[in-house]
């Protein structure tokens, strides 16, 4: 600090916590809402207090109430969650990694032309395509399937960039080194490339979890059978009652539920997501 | 572009490298697109037995349509009040925790989380927070005079889906600022504070226009998001309605395309939007600095 104001830094200090109170309040509220029942939520605005159902709301979202909706059972959403964002994850990293090492490392014909068919990617999200990617995945038979709800989201211009521009910082010494030592390509990446990338892997896998756990359109164009849902989904069903009451008590357990894993992601790997966030995007 | 100074000789292994991803790019990126604007240029007979080609009809029909001029319009206004409110948000929280040392990294912690909730998310909470009969905003904006219902009111409800969209967004921007103020050099803040001028006129004079390569990259990204991330906020909460009053461009593709069966005009507004997001990316690559450079 360049100099000593202490009503200024007090002034900061309000500042900043009003912010976080303002900011956190509609998660605040869900979870006080998911501690009431229905009948508390229905006769008025919501209590600023905790109530007295916490355990009865959250067994019931996680055991019944999604079944009321049509939907397979809650733990069973979050899981097909889970394996979609692990599966966009690993997919993502695995093939960007590689395509970029290809970009690097060697000079081949159409290597401009396969760099620039990878940073049309960017260009092209599935919200601009919506009923021609549709389509493909269902002439490829791929509607209601693991392949389907993945692949399609695994091509990444970013993700390739970030490793791109990392490898060109890497010393051309070490491959003159394992080039001497008799290494091959593959030996490279494998022992040399592949380890020192290991903060960036780091940094893009928490970018890239809350990527896939957040998926929502993509899911709700490609599953009609309900042992896909994922959460994101489910959340959506259980707003839309034709008739009767919005569970809203069961609502916000499953938003609060639904919400943790990420964040708890972020807050605990704070150090690497900032990282992922500002590498990806620069 | 360039590779390593030296390289490895391998006449197959890049392209089997490239293979996977070159291979998803072209049968999930190229191929639909190219098929959007094929389509774009055809009508299809409702059984699909026959397609003919009708040239430019298809966007003809949409600049005539006053409903796509609306969600244009719609969409930019949507997209230009989340960019604003989140992006002063961040800037304002950034510049408050550059100026503390000590807890900077607690502050940070409590406000980049918003980032990992996902839009469905967000947009019930906000949803539930303005809902009519058991919302907690309704109840003191009764108190102001203002009777709230986004069910029937279409201000109301682009209000809502404003502030869902901003709230998630704030935490990025933040993080970009804070990026952004801390590799000011230290040098001119000091040059500064000894020739008289306070924290405030030190912000405005010196951090803000040294940040003025953060600011533009961010308006860019956050129109990029408000126009194709936040689709999960209008569809869980909004639905488009009342009466059209939040359907986005994004949405309508959607609504007519997918809902719809309107294959020729929801192809012709995916060709619109790819031209958006291409002129979009361009704008980012072409004029916006790499990194923060001073």
């Amino acid at each position: 600090m360049v100099e000593n104001r202490p009503f200024l830094t007090f002034l900061t200090h309000a500042f900043l916590i009003l912010g976080f109170l303002v900011v956190a309040l509609p998660v605040y509220v869900a979870i006080v809402a998911s501690t009431h029942d229905v009948s508390t939520l229905m006769s008025g605005p919501v209590p600023l207090l905790p109530g007295s159902h916490l355990i009865e709301n959250y067994s019931t979202i996680l055991t019944s109430a999604a079944a009321a909706h049509g939907l397979p059972n809650y733990s069973h959403m979050a899981l097909n969650s889970l394996i979609m964002a692990l599966a966009i994850t690993v997919g993502k990293i695995a093939i960007s990694i590689l395509s970029a090492f290809a970009i690097v490392y060697f000079r081949f014909p159409f290597r401009l032309l396969a760099f620039w068919i990878i940073f049309v990617t960017l260009m092209l999200p599935v919200e601009v395509r919506i009923m021609p990617t549709y389509k493909i995945v269902a002439d490829l038979g791929m509607l209601n399937s693991w392949a389907g709800l993945t692949i399609p989201l695994i091509a990444s211009a970013t993700a390739t960039f970030l490793f791109r521009q990392f490898f060109m910082t890497v010393p051309d010494e070490l491959l003159e080194a394992a080039r001497v030592d008799g290494a091959g390509p593959m030996k490279f990446f494998r022992d040399i490339l592949l380890p020192l990338s290991r903060t960036n892997i780091g940094a893009l896998c928490v970018i890239l979890f809350i990527y896939g756990w957040v998926q929502y359109l993509w899911p709700l164009l490609v599953t009609t059978d309900p042992g896909y849902y994922t959460l994101m989904m489910g959340m959506k069903r259980m707003v839309t009652v034709q008739d009767g009451v919005i569970q809203w008590q069961l609502v916000m357990a499953g938003s609060v539920l639904a919400m943790l894993p990420p964040i708890l992601v972020v807050v605990f790997m704070q150090r690497l997501f900032i990282r992922g966030l500002t590498e990806t995007e620069k | 572009m360039d590779t390593k100074r030296t390289t490895f000789n391998n006449r197959l292994l890049p392209y089997l490298l490239l293979a996977p991803q070159l291979a998803i790019t072209l049968v999930f990126f190229i191929w639909p697109a190219a098929q959007a604007v094929k389509s774009s240029f055809e009508r299809e007979d409702p059984f699909g037995f026959s397609t003919v080609f009708v040239g430019l009809t298809h966007y003809r029909q949409l600049f005539a349509d006053p409903n796509y001029l609306d969600a244009l319009w719609r969409t930019a206004v949507f997209a230009v009040s989340v960019t604003a409110l989140s992006m002063l948000l961040g800037l304002a929280f950034a510049a408050a925790v550059d100026r503390l040392a000590r807890s900077a990294k607690i502050y940070t912690t409590l406000l980049v989380w918003p980032y990992a909730v996902a839009p469905v998310v967000a947009g019930v909470l906000w949803w539930f927070l303005f809902n009519t009969s058991t919302g907690l905003l309704p109840f003191f904006l009764e108190r102001l005079g203002i009777r709230w219902d986004h069910d029937l009111n279409g201000t109301h409800a682009m209000i809502l889906i404003i502030i869902a969209a901003a709230w998630k967004q704030i935490s990025y921007n933040f993080l970009f600022f804070l990026a952004g103020l801390q590799s000011v050099p230290q040098s001119l803040i000091e040059a500064a504070a000894i020739d008289g001028s306070g924290p405030v006129r030190r912000f405005f004079t010196i951090s803000l226009p040294l940040l003025s390569p953060t600011t533009f990259f961010l308006f860019i990204i956050n129109v990029n998001y408000t126009m194709f991330d936040t689709f999960p906020i209008v569809d869980a909460t909004t639905g488009g309605g009342p009466a059209q009053a939040t359907t986005t461009l994004v949405y309508k593709v959607y609504q007519d395309g997918y809902v719809g069966l309107n294959i020729g005009s929801s192809s012709a507004q995916s060709v619109l939007l790819m031209l958006i997001v291409m002129l979009l990316t361009f704008v980012q690559f072409r004029f916006v600095e790499r990194r923060v450079q001073y």
